[in-house]
This record gives C-alpha cells, structure tokens and sequence, in this order.
C-alpha cells in the first residue's frame, strides 16, 4: 500500500505519473498544475501537505461570482484596474498551505499578490481585474483544494471588520509613562524624600506630573467608563474600587506636588493601570480563526442559480423569493425550503443533523435548507424565503436566552463588592482614630489606604488565572470563546450528549462483510467499484478493502450511479453491483435486512453479501462516563437515531441515565429548557456536532460543539471541541474547578499584601518607596503563582 | 546640577522616539499577525525554471 503523493491518503497504484503515485484523478491534476509553474517546493516544505479534492468539480459552480452584485460585495477595493479580496480558507493548515497561496501569482498572471493571515486562515488577493476575474481566482482556489468560505454573512459585514488595536496602544503608552516615571522617582526613593536641590526635585515630580497625564486619561479610560455604567445602574462592580483608588492617588499627588510637601503616588498609579491593563489583554485572547457567534447566515451560500423565463440567472441568495425556481448543482447546498420539481434529490444532511447517510427524496417532496445536494442537478421551488425557513427559525428561538448567558455572574464581582465595603470601613476607622488623636493625619491615613488596598491584586489574580487556563484548554484542543465559560465550565452537573459525531465518530466506521466469502478477484472488483464513487458509504467500504487486503483496483466500464440506490460497473465482462437490496437483486421485494448502513453486494446477478457499516464508539468514552457519573453528574443522552444501539449505551451509561432516541431539534431544545425548568440548581452541559444541535447548544449553560475538523463549520456556541478530546470531559471540567481554588488562593496571598500595606497606610507611614515596591511586588508575585499553579495543575489533571 | 536636567529632558526624548515607533507599527499592522512572517521568512526563492521564465518577460 503507498499513500497519495499529493494529500497522504492510503491508496493504491493505478494512478501514477513521474514515478508518484495519486489516490484520485483531482490529486494528480493539482499535482501537475504545480509542477508545470515549477510550485513542486510544495511538496518540500511539508510531508503530503495536499487537500483532498472533495468531489466532482462543477464548472458552473461559482458562476454567482460573475454576479456584479456579489461582487460588489465581496471587494474590499476595486478601481476598475485593481481589486483586492479577502477570503476564509479553512483548510489552510501547514506552512506548504502558506508558501502554496502566496505564490499563487505564477499560477494566474492577472493576481498581483496574496497574502496569508495563518492564524485567522485568511487570504488577501490583489489582482488586475482585466487579466482575470473574481470568479477564476476562487475556482483556482477551489482547485488546488483550498475551497474559500464564502457566505451570506461575509456579503454583509465584510466591509466593516477592522482590527482593534486600541489596548495595544494603552499598554504601550501606559508602559512608557510608568518606566519613565519610575525611574524620574529612583532619587526621591534613596534620599528618602529630601533631596539637596530644589530645582532638581521641582523637575521630576513635574515632569511626573506631566507623564502621568496621558495614563490618567487615555490609559485609565476604560476603567473609569465601565465603573460609571456600573454606578449608573446602581451597581458597584469590580471597576469602581479601582476607579477610586486611581482617582485618590491621582489627586492626593497633585497636592503634594503643587503644595511641595512630597512626590505623590504617581508611580504606584500608574503601575496598576499598566498592569491591570495587561492583565486584560492577556485574558482577552480570542481564537482568530474560530467563530463562535454563527448565526444561521453563515452556512448559507452567497448565490444561488434562479431559473427564469429567459435563462438561468445568478443572484444573491436573500433576493430569493416565494415561488421561485432555483437549480441546485450536485455539492451545492440547498438555500431555502423547497419543493423538487425535476430531477431526483439525495441530501445529505450531515450537516444539519451529523448523520452521514444521504436521505432519498423525490419530485414534489419537501426539502429543508441546509441539506447538500449529491446527486445530479435537480430544480425546485421555493416554499418559504431564506429568513423563515426551518433552520433559521429554529436558529432565532432563544436569541433573547443566549443573550444574557454568563454575564456579570462571575465569583469574583461579590468578592470585590465585600473587599470595598471592607476597604471603606478600615479607611473610616482610621479617621476616627486620627480625628481624637492627631487630625493632621486623617488625610494621609485615609488616602493612602485607599491608595495601597487597590482590589487590582485581586482582579489580576482571576484575569490571568482565567487568561492562562484558556490557553491550557487550547493547548488541548478545547476552544472556549471567552473566559467566563470557565466559571461555568466549574459549576456543571447535569450532562447532555448527543450520540451522532459526538459519541461516535462521524467519519470512521466499522465494516463487517457478511455473506458468501469472496476470492480476492472479487473484493478487487468491489474495490474498484467503491472507487469510482464518492458516496460517503462507497468511501468507507474503499478506505476497509483497501486497509484490510490492499488489493489494486481492475479496470471499469460503464461505471454508473443511482441516485438513492447504488452503483454498478463492468469489469472483465462481470456486471457488479453495490446499493440497495433491491437495486443489486433486480428489484426483488424487501428482505429482513435492510436498512441504512447496509451495502449489499451482487455480481453477475449472483447475490454475494452485505458490507454492514456502524459507527464507531470513541475512546475513552467508558472510562470518561463512568469518571463523569463518579462525580455526581447527571447525564442525559439524546439521539436522532433509532434505538438500534439501545442496549451498549445503557451499558455505557449505567440505569441511572436518561436515554431518548428520535429526538428532533426542536425536541432537544425543548428538553433542556425543560431540565432547567425542574430542576433550578441544575447547571447543564450540552454537546453536540450538528446544526441540529444548534437550539440546545444555545439554551445549555454550556454549549459545546464537538467538531471532526475544528476548522470547519461548527453551530454557535460557548467553546468548540476537537473530535478527538472527548474523553477528556472530566478532566476538563475538573480542571475548570482547580482554576476556581486556584483564584481563592492568589485571593489570599493579595489580602495578605494588603494587610501589609493597609497597618502601614492606617498608620498614616506609608512612604511613596513602599508603596512603589510593595504594588509591583504584589502584583508579579500573585501573576508568577497563577501562572506556576494553572500549568502544573493542568499537568496534573493530565492535560 | 543642571546637565542632569539636560539629561533627562534627552533620555524622555529618547523613550518618546521608541514609543512614536510602537504605536507606528502597531498602526501599520505588524501586530496583527505573529505568526505568518515567522514562516514567511525561511521560504527559499527558488530560480523559476526557463519555461516559465521566458514566459513571463513575453507577457512583459
């Protein structure tokens, strides 16, 4: 057995040239395409880096991007000579991919450039749009495998993205000003306050002064803007403690400065608004390249091929009207519910649904957006525009939940609120202590507690904690869209899956033959029949002949395929057969056997066997249940399927699980809102892969969408995981638990700085030099011990 | 004592020219990306066989 050249896939030796060998003609195409613009580096730079060419290639296919309203669209730039384009290339993935696009030039004369954006799998293109057009630059795209994401969605918004750079500018503005500073304070520190010459000292507390201007207003912005929403409302969050120590600091320097009585706390001022600056950036980190507010949008195609009176038409999708005619090519996705009226359907609904078996329907059957085409041509009419079909609307139920999810109930807005009141009521004791004792000192004393106790440890303790973990569950290929899904990550009990894709694996499936044993001649000719056809079943049987046999395919004649029923083929005069029951027995009645899954087998009539194809359970799937369950988790199981698999996942599961099959979306959506309705304490976890999962995923605490290829499509939802990690559910969750504990303890070691530094403020000593070193120290040393403690932590829960 | 004064008015000017060139490139976008260039910069420029060559000063 020798792998494909081009994309590394298993495959034998019939398709070869220059002494490579190719698994698929689209392969060897791309192959030679490379090779005739002397673009062989390649295959140098990375092993097999090739992307499978999915099915046939229809050249009308993006005929839409002719369309000058899709084009309008889609350029970013166009002067008549010049155009620029952006697109989204999921399948870009090694550092072949980047060299490959952006030496695409060679290949089309009229592209000037194109630059790749690796981690948001961007590409950028400028071409003269007189030598070529739109649409010849995506279908080189589409060729040499890297098909660009074009949707309704990128039409729309495209013009308007624009990158935020906004806190890079303060964390650098605001770290010049504190470096600076500090340094001007570096005499006051070691002549403890008196310095000899007066002019001297006039020039750096004012030149302090001045640097701490820009920090003030441009840096600390934010913070004073969130804390007056907060007040506005009634509400004192975590920004105004913050708010106010800046404030007092700020204030109580340019007393000192202008009345010549000290240098003022400008230095510690402009330290935490440095820090606390980073410390949200660093826990802002967004994964570039994934998206996790999809909305129905974005699945959708941009065009579509409008069958009018006079000729077919291109237009883009949301002109599409009741009781139009559309033609929907094979591998393109159905835009709307539609009617067919010509031609026969075989959708595949995988992605809706996760299920991989083509679903058969014929003229004057009802299809549902969202389904592919994989049959031939068919035309339809259009039943229900775009915006109300039953995707969409499934999509737009609970917009209002989701909405308000996560927000504002992060552990850490309460504990700031009892260390403010705590905060306020030492300031106040000190000012009565002072005010019977020595009144020139209630000024001092209170100022500088509020200076020094700043709750800035305590955020920055929950900012990078969350901030690393993030990147923890990265690294372990689960995406989370921000960092407040921890915290709920944390509190999970109840536990939803969903069996197809999530379970199981989509892709990979068991094959077991059963019937009359074959000679090695005739699993050679089913072989060389799977290969001619890209039906997914057809591709799984292949994939097991060829692993189990290696066997090299004979050559084929009048290799056709039936929709909905099966292939055939001549080989050596042997008319072979493979589909339905019926379509290999001549239309003999149905048998006990039938089923989805089941490919049968005939030669010359003869009747061989079946290939049955189940899916397969993932691993670790076992031991990550019984670990789950262990924990006092409730889980839940619900399926689209049949019950077929009844028995091994009440195995799996134990007694205690609640198993549905048969659940349709709406149904599954509703069953958690219904759990959550029963049950107010229950915290739940929904996982699922398809669309149809979409409606539970949103009304879940946490959603999240399990994905075979995380570069691809995935529902909305809180984090996206790689198929592959599924086993490590209750490692993630518990992890997620750590992290809380994790904050509790850095919580402790801040309190303990600020007991340090408050018996000094309350004392009315503390000293600008204490202040500068005990906030810095603080603060490194509470970043240092979450950082230490996340990574070996998440070493231990063996992540 | 007043070099000092000199001194510190020249070092800020200093630092100021480094932070003018931050927020430059920031502006300019190399921030944006920090992982393409890393790899952008180890491809060869391979010599382009004669064929293609001779094809591309016709097109000129």
């Amino acid at each position: 057995m020798v792998k494909c050249y081009h994309c590394g896939e298993s495959c034998d030796k019939s398709i070869a040239t220059d002494e490579k060998y190719f698994c698929c003609d689209g392969c060897k195409f791309v192959y030679q395409l490379l090779q005739e613009n002397g673009l062989c580096n390649y295959y140098e730079l990375s092993s097999r880096p090739g992307i499978k060419v999915k099915g046939k290639f229809s050249s009308d296919r993006f005929a839409y991007l002719d369309n000058e309203e899709v084009k309008s669209k889609l350029l970013r730039f166009d002067d008549g000579k010049q155009s620029q384009v952006s697109f989204h290339l999921p399948q870009m993935h090694c550092a072949s991919c980047i060299w490959l696009l952006e030496n695409l030039h060679t290949i089309d004369a009229g592209i000037l450039y194109s630059k790749t954006n690796f981690q948001r799998k961007d590409i950028s293109v400028a071409f003269n749009s007189s030598k070529t057009s739109l649409r010849k630059i995506v279908e080189l795209l589409a060729f040499v495998g890297y098909e660009p994401y074009i949707s309704l969605n990128d039409g729309e918004k495209k013009k308007n993205r624009k990158i935020n750079r906004g806190k890079i500018f303060k964390i650098g503005v605001a770290g010049f000003c504190f470096s600076n500073i500090m340094m001007l304070s570096f005499p006051e520190y070691f002549s403890s306050g008196n310095i000899g010459h007066d002019s001297l000292k006039n020039t750096f507390t004012y030149l302090n002064l001045a640097l701490s201007l820009p920090v003030l207003f441009y840096c600390a912005s934010e913070f004073f803007v969130s804390a007056w929403k907060g007040l506005r409302q009634k509400w004192l969050n975590i920004d105004a403690p913050i708010a106010v120590a800046i404030l007092v600091a700020f204030g109580r320097s340019v007393y000192e400065i202008l009345s010549g009585t000290g240098a003022g706390y400008l230095d510690s001022m402009s330290g935490i608004v440095l820090f606390m600056l980073v410390g949200r950036w660093f826990q802002d980190k967004t994964y570039d390249s994934f998206s996790f507010d999809r909305d129905y949008k974005s699945y959708f195609p941009l065009g579509v091929t409008i069958l009018k009176e006079d000729g077919e038409q291109t237009s883009t999708i949301s002109a599409l009207k009741r009781g139009d005619k559309i033609l929907v090519r094979q591998n393109e996705m159905i835009p709307a519910d539609a009617v067919i009226m010509k031609g026969e359907g075989n959708i595949d609904y995988s992605f809706v649904s996760g299920e991989n078996t083509p679903v058969q329907k014929n003229q004057g059957e009802l299809v549902y957006a969202g389904g592919k085409q994989t049959g031939s041509m068919i035309e339809m009419e259009v039943v229900k525009p775009v915006e109300q079909s039953y995707i969409t609307q499934l999509w737009n139920n609970n917009d209002a939940f989701a909405e308000q999810k996560n927000k504002d109930k992060s552990f850490v807005h309460p504990w700031s609120r009892y260390f403010t009141l705590v905060l306020f009521s030492i300031a106040g004791c000190a000012a009565i202590y002072w005010a019977f004792t020595d009144t020139t000192k209630i000024w001092p004393a209170v100022t500088a507690s509020l200076i020094v106790a700043c709750p800035c440890s305590l955020l920055l303790s929950a900012t990078f904690t969350f901030g690393n973990m993030l990147r923890q569950f990265g690294k372990n290929k689960l995406y989370l869209k921000n960092s407040s899904v921890i915290e709920a990550l944390a509190k999970i009990n109840t536990i939803v899956f969903d069996k197809t894709g999530t379970l199981t694996h989509s892709a990979q499936a068991i094959v077991v033959y059963e019937g009359k044993e074959l000679n090695s001649n005739e699993i050679a000719m089913a072989y060389s029949l799977t290969k001619e056809s890209v039906h997914p079943l057809s591709r799984v049987i292949k994939k097991d002949l060829l692993k189990r046999y290696n066997t090299e395919p004979l050559s084929i004649t009048d290799f056709k395929e039936f929709p909905g029923k099966g292939i055939a083929g001549v080989i050596d005069s042997n008319l072979v057969k493979m589909g339905s029951w019926q379509f290999v027995n001549d239309d003999d009645p149905a048998n006990e056997f039938s089923g989805s899954g089941y490919v049968f087998l005939s030669i010359n009539h003869e009747y061989k066997g079946v290939f049955k194809i189940t899916n397969q359970y993932r691993d670790g799937i076992n031991d990550m249940v019984h670990d789950l369950s262990a924990r006092k988790n409730e889980l839940h199981l619900l399926s689209g399927d049949n019950d077929a698999e009844k028995n091994n996942l009440q195995k799996i599961f134990g007694k205690n699980a609640v198993i549905r099959f048969k659940q349709s979306p709406q149904d599954k959506q509703e069953y958690i809102s219904r759990l959550r309705k029963n049950d107010c304490d229950a915290e739940i976890m929904m996982l699922g892969d398809g669309l149809n999962d979409a409606g539970a995923l949103k009304q879940a605490d946490v959603g999240i969408a399990v994905s075979e290829n995380t570069s691809q499509f995935s529902p909305a939802s809180d984090a996206i995981m790689d198929s592959s990690v599924v086993h490590k559910l209750s490692a993630f969750i518990n992890y997620a638990k750590a992290g809380k504990r994790i904050v509790l303890l850095s919580f402790i070691l801040s309190i303990l700085y600020n007991v340090v530094g408050l018996s000094f403020a309350v004392q009315a000593l503390l000293s600008p030099l204490v202040a500068a070193i005990l906030m810095p120290a603080s603060s490194i040393t509470i970043v240092a011990f979450v950082t230490l403690a996340s990574a070996w932590v998440a070493k231990k829960k063996g992540l | 004592m007043s070099v000092l004064i000199i001194l510190i008015v020249v070092s800020i000017l200093v630092a100021g020219g480094f932070l003018a060139a931050f927020i430059w490139s920031v502006k300019k976008g190399q921030y944006d990306d920090d992982y393409t260039p890393s790899v952008r910069m180890l491809f060869d420029d391979k010599p382009l066989p004669d064929t293609t060559t001779s094809l591309k000063s016709k097109q000129k």
